[in-house]
């Protein structure tokens, strides 16, 4: 019965999405593409932060990584958008596996910190035009479109179409891994690390894959973004679109797709809706924020088998 | 080798009001473990609440300059003191129990009020800190010219450094504190009020904080309202870099931060100077990751 009432639920979201390009406008198209691509960055963060319980708040170094590798190989040796969307993803996910390795063993806290810092190094490294290929502080433009068999995605329509079937896929690739004994490793290590080291789970081993999963996926959202703007600088990719995402996560039901992708509606599209309110918006989404964690700290999806928890905080308890 | 000197010099002021924000950070995650990001927009209501007081009642102007500023920078902390002490009340303490992630979002949340508080409060472009309160007198220290403001700068710091090291060590709520840091439990046993500890290093962090800005508008001459978010970040990196939870970790820290960004600015490159901090950070995470005074604690089971 309740799977019968989640497939239609689906079917309905997704009917009522792939109609939007019918009558909305190119602006909110925009917007819509725009949650989309946040919606994927998400999800390849929940990887990270929801599954596997790693603090991590510089998921934007690899969304970079991805833009650039994508932008550079594009603008100078003219190698196809769709041809580099692996090669993309695979270069953040190396770039991943290096920044990771060193940092894995951190406890909780300090891979917070360190990976704020590596998401400003990167940020940082690409201002300062590092080896002389990142365009310094304007970025890189003249990014060339996307083209499936001759036909050029060019409008946001079109790009529509494109990011929200890349959810889609990325949903559907997500909710499979969901249920197998890799991902159901990385909830043990999230839910009590001690104990899944002592039934024999290799942590850094499994934090590490995590890690290049995540990146891998972002990277390949970096591709996708770098052919939409047709131009990328590394404001991009500072440091709050890393706490942008993280905030997705968290809000929306850190470890639950359905909960990631509300949050994306949530933080993307809300403050576009309030916008003629400037200042004032992200006052009340600041409080918000701060509200929303005093009185649903678990976001508003959890996932629905977090309903038996390992074990009960009670008040008193020490948790901090 | 003058020029070393000098920039040593502004090295140690620097170094003295980023040490004085990370005392913010430090304390409160010493007896928290959390990350109070709000912790720099604090500091930039400081620094624009000193503004306000300074153009709006000219304390300067009727006092001698010096005691003008320092009744200022009391004002400035005691009112930022406040807002922490509630920022607390209203953000961490209702998520003292949750997850620990919860914290961080919450603290995130109270960061992005703030700064945009400031924005539309003040504005949202650069304010100009009037240049002609303090005398510009510039001292002649073994042969090396050094302005007075950098020197008050740094003394002020290190002043409120040590009242702050003794009040922590030395008296009855010190020791409180301390031992709430160890542990909340153990210490309500012994009869301490651990929500009140918590109030008060939450209205000593941010003061110490407010007074960091008011001083960083005095020594720069300028303030904008998204600056809490840089300074921040470098306060914090400057905590890490002494011991996280160490008070006299944090002043260590802030100082030698506050060298290295100055002798990397100059002898390497300025566009590079964040990125020298952050590099540092990324350093010292891996190889000592309890910072330099830091102690290595055991995993709790």
């Amino acid at each position: 019965m309740l799977k019968h009432k989640n497939t239609i639920l689906v079917l309905a979201f997704s009917a009522a999405i792939f109609s939007c390009p019918f009558f909305l406008n190119a602006y909110w198209i925009d917007v819509i593409n725009n949650i989309g691509l946040y919606a994927i960055l998400a999800l390849s963060l929940n990887f990270i932060v929801g599954y596997t319980g790693l603090f991590h708040m510089g998921h934007a170094a690899f969304f970079a990584v991805g833009a650039y590798t994508t932008a550079i190989l594009n603008t100078s040796y003219s190698v196809p958008i769709l041809l580099l969307l692996p090669v993309s993803g695979a270069a953040a996910a190396l770039f991943a596996y290096l920044v990771a390795r060193p940092i894995i063993h951190l406890r909780g806290d300090y891979l917070l910190i360190v990976t704020i810092a590596i998401v400003e190094v990167v940020r940082i490294a690409l201002v300062n035009n590092v080896f002389g290929i990142t365009g310094g502080s304007n970025g890189i433009f003249g990014i060339s479109r996307p083209e499936f068999f001759g036909f050029t995605i060019r409008r946001p329509h079109e790009f529509f179409y494109y990011i929200w079937a890349f959810l889609a896929l990325s949903v559907f690739l997500f909710h499979q891994l969901e249920k197998s004994r890799f991902v159901r490793a990385l909830n043990y290590i999230k839910n009590d690390e001690v104990a899944a080291e002592g039934s024999g789970v290799d942590i850094a081993y499994y934090k590490l894959i995590a890690f290049v999963l995540g990146a891998f996926w972002a990277g390949m959202v970096g591709n996708i973004y770098a052919s939409k703007m047709m131009l990328i600088s590394p404001e991009s990719f500072n440091f709050w679109e890393s706490v942008i995402l993280f905030v997705i996560v968290i809000l929306g039901g850190s470890g639950s797709i359905r909960g990631v992708i509300l949050g994306a509606f949530l933080i993307i599209g809300l403050p576009e809706i309030f916008r003629q309110f400037a200042g004032a918006r992200m006052l009340v989404f600041g409080a918000a924020m701060v509200a929303m964690m005093v009185f649903r700290p678990q976001g508003f999806l959890p996932p629905l088998s977090r309903k038996y928890p390992l074990h009960k905080i009670k008040p008193g308890d020490k948790t901090l | 080798m003058e020029f070393f000197f000098e920039q040593l010099i502004n090295g140690l002021a620097v170094g003295g009001i980023y040490a004085l924000i990370a005392l913010g950070y430090t304390m409160v995650y010493g007896v928290m473990r959390l990350i109070n990001f709000a912790h720099g927009d604090l500091f930039t209501i400081g620094s624009y609440l000193g503004l306000t007081i300074l153009t709006a009642y000219t304390v300067t102007a009727f006092l001698n300059p010096f005691f003008g500023i320092l009744i200022l920078i009391m004002m400035v902390m005691a009112l930022v003191g406040i807002v922490g002490v509630i920022l607390e009340r209203v953000a961490y303490r209702p998520v003292r129990q949750a997850d620990r992630l919860s914290a961080v979002v919450s603290a995130l949340g109270a960061s992005i009020f703030f700064s945009n508080m400031v924005m539309l409060i003040w504005g949202p472009r650069f304010r100009v800190y009037p240049d002609d309160i303090l005398p510009r007198i510039t001292l002649n220290i073994l042969g090396l010219d050094v302005p007075l403001l950098r020197i008050l700068v740094l003394v002020t710091s290190i002043v409120l450094m040590g009242i702050l090291y003794f009040f922590v060590q030395k008296t009855r709520t010190g020791t409180a504190i301390r031992a709430v840091a160890i542990d909340h439990g153990a210490a309500r046993l012994m009869g301490i009020n651990v929500n009140r500890i918590i109030s008060l290093v939450f209205l000593i962090g941010p003061a110490l904080g407010g007074a960091a800005g008011v001083m960083v508008g005095l020594y720069y001459g300028q303030v904008n309202f998204t600056m809490g978010w840089s300074y921040g970040l470098k306060a914090f990196i400057a905590a890490v870099l002494g011991g996280i939870g160490n008070i006299p970790g944090a002043m260590l820290g802030g100082l030698l931060l506050g060298v290295i960004e100055a002798m990397g600015a100059a002898f390497i490159s300025t566009a590079w100077k964040d990125g020298i901090a952050f590099m540092v950070l990324i350093l010292i995470l891996i190889f000592r990751p309890t910072g330099i005074l830091g102690e290595r604690v055991a995993d709790k089971v």
